[in-house]
C-alpha cells in the first residue's frame, strides 16, 4: 500500500516534469519563431535591394518574378567604380555623388568634432553664465524641421555665391551635427573625474593643456562614438543637399539616388546598385562599431 | 642656455596668457567661439530670418515684394484648407507611427533580452534600418511596392493571396499607409536600442524579489520591468513625435505628396509653397507653425531628459 502510494506520487512528479518540459519546449519554439520573424522583417527589404543590384533587368521584370538571378551580374558596380566603355551618365553621376558625399560628410564630421570637443569641455567643466540656455538651445536645434532653416540659408548662400558648392553642404551638415556632438561628448567628459585634471594642473598644466593632454585621450571612445554617429547622420542628410545643390559639382549620393525615384523608365538594376552603394558606408560602420553607435544613440537620443 | 631656462624665458615673455586661460569665463568663451559661430551662423540666424520673412509677403520671383504684413501669413495659413489638411495628415502620421514603433520596439527589446542562440547576431543586425539613408529607404520601399515588378506584388500573387498586381502607391487610401509602413520599418530599431539599453540596467535582484513574492512573468513585467522603463519610453515617444513632424524625405521619394495629395504632410506643403511656388514669406509662416508645434513638444522633451541639467 505504501509502496503503491509512493509510486503514484512518483508518477505525478514525473508527469509534472514532463508537462513543465513541454511548456518550456513550446516557449522555446515560440521564442525562436518570434526571433526568426524579426530577422526576416529586418533583413528581407534590404536583402531584396542587394539582390536586385546584382540581378539582370530581364530577371527583375519577369512574371512570375524570378527571385534569384541565374548568375551574379556585377557589371553595374564595375561600371561605377572602374568606368570603361559601358559606363553611362548614370554611372558617372553615382561616382561623382559618392565622392561629394565622402568629402561633405567627412570634412563636416572632422570640423564638428574639433569645435564640439572644445564646447563640450566648456559646458562639462567650467562655470559660466548662460550655460543652461546654451545647452537648451543646442538641444532645441535638433528638434527643428530643416525646412525652417533652409529658406534663409538658401537666400544667404545664393547672395554670396555658395549655392551648389560642397562648402555650403558641409556648413549645413556641421550645423546639424555639431549640437549633437557637443551633447554626446559632454556626457563623456562628465564621466572623467576632474581629480585627474587637478593632478595635471598641480604639475603645471594649464586648463587648456589639461583638456588636450588628459581629458581628450581619456575620452577617445567618446570621440569615436560621437564622430561615427555624426558621420552617419551627415552622410544620410538629404534635404539641405537637395535644396542647395543643383549639379554634379555638389550633389551627394542621396540626391542622386532620389533622382532615380522620379525618373520614368528608370534602370532598376542601376537604381538598386546606387542605393546599395549609398547605404554601405553607414550600414557597415553601424554594424562594425555598434557599441559606439549605441552609446551615441542612448547618450544623444536626439536624432535618428 | 639650457632647455629648461629657455622654456622659462618663453613663459615669462607672455605672463598674462596662461593666467587668462585659467579664468573659467574667459576660457569658456574661447572654447565656445567655434561652436557659436557655426551653429548660430548657420542655424540660429536662419531661424530668426525665417521668422522675419514669415511676417512679409516676399515672393522670390517678384523683385518688389517683401512688404511687412504682420501676422497675415499665419492667419492665412491657419485658414488655408490645403495647409490644414496637410497638418491633419502630419498628426495622423504621428498618431500611427509613434505608438506602433514604441510598442513594437518594446516587444522586440523584451524578445532580444531573452537568452537564445544567435542573440548577438540579431542584436547586431537590428541597427541596419536605422543606419540606412532615408532616401535609400524610400527608394527601396518604392521598388518593393512597384506596381509592375514589385516584390510585394510578386510575393502575394505567388502565394495566391492576390489575383492581380496592385498599384499600392497609386491609391489615396493605401499610399499613405505604405509610407507609414516604410517609416515603421526604419524607425522601430531606435526604440528597440533605447529600450534594450534600459532593460539591461534593471538590477536582477528586483526580479528575484518579485519571484520570491510569487509573481509570475506577467506580474513581474508590470511590477518591475514596465515601471523601470517608463522614463525611456516617454523619451522615445516624445523624440519620435518630433521626428514625425519633420518627416519629408520619405514622402518626397515614395509619393511626392500624391496621389491626390493623400500623402501631402505639413513639411511637404511648406516645401511646395516655398520652393515650387516661390512664396517665401508664406512658406516661412507655415514652417514656423511647425516649429511652434515642435517647441511645445520640445518643452516636454527637455523636462523629461534632464530636469537638473536645465535648472543649472
Amino acid at each position: 500500500m505504501r509502496a503503491a502510494q509512493v509510486s503514484v506520487r512518483r508518477g505525478t512528479a514525473a508527469a509534472g516534469r514532463a508537462r513543465r518540459r513541454r511548456v518550456w519546449l513550446l516557449g522555446r519554439i515560440l521564442l525562436y519563431l518570434a526571433v526568426l520573424a524579426v530577422v526576416v522583417w529586418v533583413l528581407a527589404p534590404f536583402a531584396w535591394l542587394v539582390i536586385s543590384s546584382v540581378s539582370t533587368r530581364a530577371a527583375l521584370t519577369s512574371r512570375p518574378l524570378q527571385w534569384l538571378p541565374d548568375h551574379l551580374d556585377l557589371s553595374n558596380y564595375l561600371d561605377i567604380f572602374v568606368g570603361g566603355g559601358s559606363s553611362t551618365s548614370v554611372h558617372r553621376s553615382v561616382r561623382a555623388g559618392a565622392l561629394n558625399s565622402v568629402v561633405v560628410a567627412g570634412l563636416a564630421t572632422l570640423v564638428a568634432l574639433f569645435a564640439g570637443s572644445l564646447s563640450a569641455y566648456a559646458v562639462s567643466r567650467l562655470r559660466f553664465r548662460l550655460k543652461g540656455p546654451f545647452l537648451v538651445t543646442m538641444l532645441a536645434t535638433q528638434l527643428l524641421p530643416t525646412v525652417v532653416i533652409i529658406i534663409p540659408m538658401y537666400m544667404v548662400f545664393r547672395s554670396i555665391g555658395l549655392l551648389d558648392t560642397v562648402f555650403a553642404l558641409m556648413l549645413a551638415d556641421i550645423a546639424i551635427i555639431l549640437p549633437l556632438i557637443t551633447w554626446i561628448l559632454k556626457g563623456y567628459f562628465d564621466g572623467i573625474p576632474s581629480s585627474l585634471e587637478d593632478a595635471a594642473r598641480v604639475d603645471g598644466c594649464t586648463r587648456a593643456g589639461a583638456l588636450f593632454r588628459v581629458v581628450m585621450p581619456l575620452s577617445s571612445s567618446g570621440l569615436a562614438a560621437s564622430g561615427l554617429f555624426a558621420f552617419i547622420i551627415a552622410w544620410n542628410e538629404f534635404f539641405t543637399a537637395f535644396i542647395l545643390s543643383s549639379t554634379l559639382r555638389s550633389k551627394t549620393l542621396s540626391v542622386i539616388v532620389a533622382e532615380f525615384s522620379s525618373k520614368v523608365g528608370v534602370d532598376y538594376v542601376a537604381m538598386a546598385t546606387a542605393g546599395v552603394l549609398a547605404s554601405l558606408p553607414p550600414v557597415l560602420l553601424a554594424l562594425f562599431f555598434q557599441r559606439y553607435i549605441i552609446q551615441g544613440l542612448t547618450a544623444g537620443a536626439v536624432k535618428g | 642656455m639650457s632647455a629648461p631656462a629657455r622654456r622659462r624665458r618663453v613663459l615669462l615673455r607672455v605672463p598674462g596668457w596662461s593666467t587668462w586661460l585659467d579664468r573659467p569665463a574667459f576660457l569658456a568663451t574661447l572654447l565656445l567661439v567655434p561652436t557659436l559661430v557655426l551653429v548660430f551662423g548657420v542655424l540660429l540666424y536662419p531661424i530668426l530670418d525665417t521668422l522675419r520673412l514669415s511676417l512679409t509677403d516676399r515672393v522670390l520671383s517678384q523683385p518688389g515684394s517683401g512688404a511687412f504684413v504682420g501676422l497675415g501669413n499665419y492667419l492665412r495659413a491657419l485658414q488655408d484648407p490645403e495647409f490644414r489638411a496637410s497638418l491633419g495628415r502630419t498628426f495622423y502620421f504621428a498618431l500611427v507611427t509613434v505608438p506602433v514603433e514604441t510598442t513594437l520596439g518594446l516587444l522586440i527589446a523584451l524578445l532580444l533580452n531573452q537568452r537564445f542562440f544567435g542573440r548577438g547576431f540579431v542584436r547586431g543586425i537590428i541597427i541596419l534600418p536605422w543606419a540606412l539613408p532615408y532616401i535609400v529607404n524610400g527608394v527601396m520601399w518604392k521598388w518593393i511596392l512597384n506596381a509592375n515588378y514589385g516584390a510585394l506584388n510578386a510575393l502575394l500573387s505567388q502565394l495566391g493571396i492576390i489575383g492581380r498586381y496592385h498599384i499600392w502607391l497609386g491609391y489615396p487610401s493605401t499610399a499613405f499607409n505604405f509610407v507609414i509602413l516604410a517609416n515603421i520599418w526604419k524607425e522601430t530599431p531606435v526604440a528597440v536600442i533605447l529600450i534594450l539599453a534600459a532593460l539591461q540596467t534593471i538590477p536582477g535582484e528586483l526580479y528575484e524579489a518579485a519571484r520570491v513574492d510569487g509573481a509570475n512573468a506577467w506580474r513581474q513585467f508590470w511590477a518591475v520591468t514596465f515601471p523601470s522603463l517608463r522614463p525611456v519610453i516617454a523619451v522615445t515617444m516624445v523624440v519620435k513625435t518630433v521626428w514625425a513632424l519633420k518627416e519629408f524625405d520619405l514622402i518626397y521619394v515614395m509619393t511626392g505628396g500624391g496621389p491626390a495629395n493623400a500623402t501631402n504632410v505639413a513639411t511637404f506643403q511648406t516645401y511646395l509653397t516655398t520652393f515650387k511656388f516661390l512664396k517665401f514669406g508664406y512658406g516661412a509662416s507655415m514652417a514656423f507653425i511647425i516649429v511652434l508645434l515642435s517647441l511645445v513638444i520640445a518643452f516636454f522633451y527637455v523636462r523629461l531628459i534632464s530636469p537638473k541639467e536645465v535648472a543649472e
